[in-house]
């Protein structure tokens, strides 16, 4: 692909799916755990039904780097696991294909309570 | 136009919402865009250094992650976050954010109750919905393999 288009298409459609997630936040008051949970699930279902690799064929980070491609990497992780091992690769596929961002967040966190003493709240993400 | 205070106020009310959302809304789009952007350049550099597609996209993930949790750290990502709202949440520095600011928030619980289990206040929903899906995906996918359809 032409050198800055993959930028130009992974800015909008990275843009209008955050776009979405404000509407929903604006329109229907939605907390944003509420709103992570909807967009893994729905990046799994548009995953599974075919959609969401294409999408990721040209809009690469755009479609990636929202929750929907956490989404979308679970399933992905499944169906290769799936046809590869089976019925086990339901229970192994996915945490397989997300281990990277999953132990990352979370050794980040442990990290960061030992070095920082201070940082953003939390309050507003509850609920 | 002449208004009644009454009138005046039902007027800023009905207005009001919408006003935010044409803020709220071009905010989370830019701001979210440029995240994608970053990720973008990231993979990218990951690519020519010699990294395939696939660990390329996860070096990605975990780069981002990594620059979040920095940023939460310094308190600054929720700065960032009071413009972009959607947009610092949706990307996967969202993700992050939502799992290292519990950690440093309730660190004063200790590091076992407060840094260990608040970790997953966000992060853990988030896991346990898409695991479930992504499991129920499996096994229709199984099953449908089986008797033959795909």
């Amino acid at each position: 692909m032409d050198d800055y288009l993959v930028y130009l298409w992974a800015f909008l459609a990275g843009g209008a799916l955050c776009a979405i997630g404000q509407l929903l936040i604006d329109l229907t008051s939605m907390t944003p755990a509420r709103i992570l949970v909807t967009y893994v699930v729905s990046g799994v279902l548009l995953g599974a039904v075919g959609v969401y690799e294409p999408f990721a064929e040209f809009a690469g980070a755009g479609a990636t780097v929202p929750l929907t491609g956490f989404g979308h990497a679970l399933a992905k992780g499944v169906r290769e696991a799936v046809e590869r091992d089976g019925l086990i690769g339901c229970l192994t596929g996915g945490l397989e294909a997300c281990a990277g961002g999953i132990t990352a967040a979370v050794l980040s966190g442990l990290l960061a309570a030992l070095i920082f003493t201070r940082g953003d709240k939390t309050a507003k993400l509850t609920g | 136009m002449k208004l009644t205070k009454n009138e005046y106020g039902r007027l800023a009310k009905l207005r009001s919402p919408n006003s935010k959302i044409y803020r709220n809304v071009p905010m989370a789009f830019l701001v979210g865009g440029l995240i994608c952007v970053v990720g973008q350049v990231l993979t990218e550099l990951y690519k020519a250094a010699g990294a395939e597609e696939e660990l390329a996209g996860t070096l990605t993930s975990v780069s981002l992650v990594a620059l979040s949790a920095v940023l939460t750290g310094m308190g600054l990502y929720s700065r960032l976050a009071k413009y972009a709202g959607a947009g610092t949440l949706v990307p996967i520095t969202g993700f992050a954010n939502a799992v290292v600011s519990p950690a440093l928030e309730f660190r004063t619980e200790g590091y076992v109750p407060g840094v260990g289990a608040k970790i997953f206040t966000i992060a853990g929903p988030v896991i346990v919905y898409g695991l479930a899906a992504s499991a129920v995906y499996g096994v229709i996918l199984f099953i449908a393999q089986m008797s033959g359809a795909v």
